[in-house]
């Protein structure tokens, strides 16, 4: 019953006009973002990032800052399928499966009923979504509380190690990303010593530390813009779409017929968001699959079977709150996009954690509430502008692209007004560029670029505090954590070797 | 492909050592440190300031190599790659849309955030997107101006103006 008292008064928070509006102007940003080819929410989020301090200089907390970028991160998820069944191009890798059967129907013709059942299928799996986060939340938040540093740093390594035991990337490439974000996190002075450190090349730039955005802004709003127009040619084809009211009544009746895989999409995706390097991508393809799997007809699939569009979508959306979860209430976060978040909150002012619940129950409650509101509000917003919106996606890339440029430049000056941070930001989208063609994972390094200040500061305030490494194996919480992460760590070789001896056998 | 993976693993292999060397320099006010003597742990048991920086350069390093012994037995993707690193699109994309962002860099320092941005928008919209000039001159102008507004007028945060400086002062 606090729990729904707490909600409550969350949710009138969040329809406090200020943040009702930014929510809507968040969610309608977030499904332009999602939509278009290249952008996911994770540029939307790290782009608009340094416009957040304006949002806070005028409403005084870090409240609307989040809910503003929670709304990008909601609206991105629902933007995803648009172009996934207009354009058979996914606005976003968590919109891969959509295309599957979303591209079918929509060359049969029937693109309104895949944008329908995409759209509501995601409002159904972020509701679901919604209430398993609100139940599960403030529990695992107050076991969170009796973590000390060894269990912190514990938590940290199993995050490191998701990503390289079940983040299907090259493993050394991996393990050289984490441990190259890690070491950009250290540059600066040193937090325990004030030692300086890391001073590349003695440009004093660097002294004040490689800030968070400017790897983030650099690595999605500049890097990943040139590997798209690197790969997409700036070309696109669209199919037709025609929407009015009898092609929308037709849509919902297609609907019922998607129930399936709505709920296995959107259980699927909750508990997949929850790992740190899962997220929304793999929840949404093994949606599809076990969808396809548990299918009486699994042939239909990928000729334009509408439970094909449902399932992945619903377990998107499902996954963007799946992943708040392990970021709110243990300061890990579960994607690129609520690492941009986390950062976000430490910009804030925040101390992201167990402790958040406790403290700022003023700012983690409106933000849950804020989940809900912008639910409706994405959903309403993406059925009524599904027309805006595909005209949209009829903007040339070569108008879009610079903007973009331009955007990132002014927002990295903008947030520090340091003009080495906009050559950095440059710099590292060129460097990011040529990474992203060569196959070193990314994500990893802004995970790391991210949790390295706690990292580092946990394991040596252990070593100091109890004199010895052994104490990560022999604490009751942390001992399984480092287990776990240290079979995470040797799956790929364990996997390595089972193919190797099934290959002799 | 397969050259471009074995250069890069080749250059993040130096610039491995290169932090293991930077993570060891010793305190600006005591220079008579010896170097490296701050990856270990001091008197108190206490991981050094270059412990946590050192190790990860020399994880790093060890993958390098690791990515260059893949690259030798050819068990990598990147390391059988039959494609270029970059085809001539791809080489001609980055050289005129890097280009122009080094250049917009430039003029930053010259013209300010807005000149460049209207020079940028035109560079851009005209010679790479072969726009119209009409669309073209409407989206180079609307778009430092509505920075304009934004930025200085409605946020006040200052953006550099390099020589249009005067240009600004009646506004």
């Amino acid at each position: 019953m606090e729990v729904l008292g707490h909600l409550l008064e969350g949710i009138m928070i969040a329809l406090e006009p200020v943040n009702l509006g930014l929510a809507i102007i968040g969610v309608v940003i977030g499904l332009f973002v999602g939509a278009m080819p290249g952008l996911g929410s994770v540029n939307g989020v790290a782009i608009l990032l340094p416009f957040t301090f304006v949002i806070q200089g005028f409403t005084g907390g870090a409240t609307s800052p989040m809910i503003f970028l929670a709304s990008i991160y909601y609206g991105a998820m629902y933007g995803g399928a648009i172009s996934s069944i207009t354009l058979g191009i996914p606005g976003a890798s968590t919109a891969v499966a959509t295309t599957f059967d979303g591209r079918p129907l929509a060359m049969q013709g029937k693109a309104h009923v895949a944008l329908m059942a995409a759209a509501l299928a995601s409002f159904v799996g972020a509701t679901i979504s919604n209430i398993l986060f609100t139940g599960f939340a403030p529990v695992l938040a107050s076991v969170a509380l009796n973590f000390g540093n060894p269990e912190i740093f514990a938590l940290m390594l199993l995050a490191f190690a998701t990503f390289a035991g079940l983040g299907g990337d090259d493993f050394p490439k991996t393990i050289f990303s984490i441990c190259f974000g890690l070491a950009l996190s250290a540059v600066g002075f040193d937090i325990i010593s004030g030692e300086p450190r890391l001073i590349f090349f003695d440009i004093q730039g660097f002294s004040h530390g490689i800030r968070f955005l400017v790897l983030a802004i650099g690595i999605y709003g500049i890097g990943e813009m040139l590997w798209t127009i690197n790969n997409t040619r700036y070309g696109s084809s669209m199919s037709n779409v025609e929407v009015n009211f009898a092609s929308i009544v037709y849509a919902l009746k297609k609907f019922k017929g998607a129930w399936k895989g709505t709920l296995i999409g959107s259980f699927i995706g909750f508990f997949v968001g929850i790992l740190p390097a899962a997220g929304a991508t793999p929840g949404s393809l093994m949606a599809y699959g076990i969808t396809k799997m548990t299918s009486k007809d699994p042939s239909k699939y990928g000729k334009g079977e509408v439970d094909g569009v449902a399932a992945p979508e619903a377990a998107n959306n499902s996954a963007s709150t799946g992943a708040m979860l392990p970021m709110m209430t243990l300061g890990i976060p579960g994607s690129p996009t609520t690492a941009v978040l986390l950062a976000g909150m430490v910009i804030w002012g925040l101390q992201p954690g167990p402790l958040l619940f406790a403290n700022q129950p003023d700012f983690v409650w409106p933000l849950i509430g804020s989940f809900y509101i912008s639910n409706f509000v994405a959903v309403t917003v993406n059925i009524l502008f599904i027309p805006v919106f595909l005209w949209m996606l009829r903007m040339p890339f070569t108008i879009l692209s610079p903007t973009i440029f331009v955007l990132s430049l002014v927002g990295t000056y903008a947030a520090y007004m340091d003009m080495f941070d906009v050559w950095l930001m440059v710099l590292v989208g060129f460097g990011g560029f040529f990474m992203r063609i060569l196959d070193y994972p990314v994500a990893p390094a802004v995970l790391a670029i991210v949790l390295g200040p706690i990292a580092e500061p946990t394991l040596r305030q252990t070593l100091l505090q109890y004199e010895t490494p052994t104490i990560f194996f022999t604490r009751p919480i942390a001992g399984p954590i480092t287990v776990c992460a240290i079979i995470l760590i040797l799956l790929p070789g364990i996997q390595f070797a089972m193919r190797k001896m099934r290959s002799k056998a | 492909m397969r050259r471009a993976e074995i250069i890069t693993a080749f250059i993040l292999g130096i610039f491995s050592i290169y932090l293991m060397w930077k993570s060891g320099d010793p305190p600006a006010w005591n220079p008579s440190v010896p170097r490296f003597a701050n990856i270990g742990f001091d008197e108190t048991g206490t991981p050094g300031s270059g412990f946590w920086p050192f190790w990860l350069g020399f994880i790093m390093l060890i993958c390098t190599i690791w990515i260059g012994m893949n690259w030798v037995l050819k068990r990598s993707p990147q390391s059988v790659s039959e494609e270029p690193f970059l085809d001539d699109y791809g080489k001609k994309m980055f050289l005129t849309v890097g280009g122009g962002l080094i250049g917009f860099l430039i003029m930053i320092h010259i013209a300010g955030f807005y000149g460049a941005i209207f020079l940028f928008m035109i560079y851009y919209l005209k010679f790479l997107g072969r726009h119209t000039w009409l669309l073209t001159l409407i989206i180079a102008t609307s778009l430092p101006v509505v920075s304009f507004f934004f930025f200085d007028v409605a946020m006040r945060i200052v953006l550099p103006k390099g020589y249009l400086e005067p240009l600004f002062i009646p506004l």
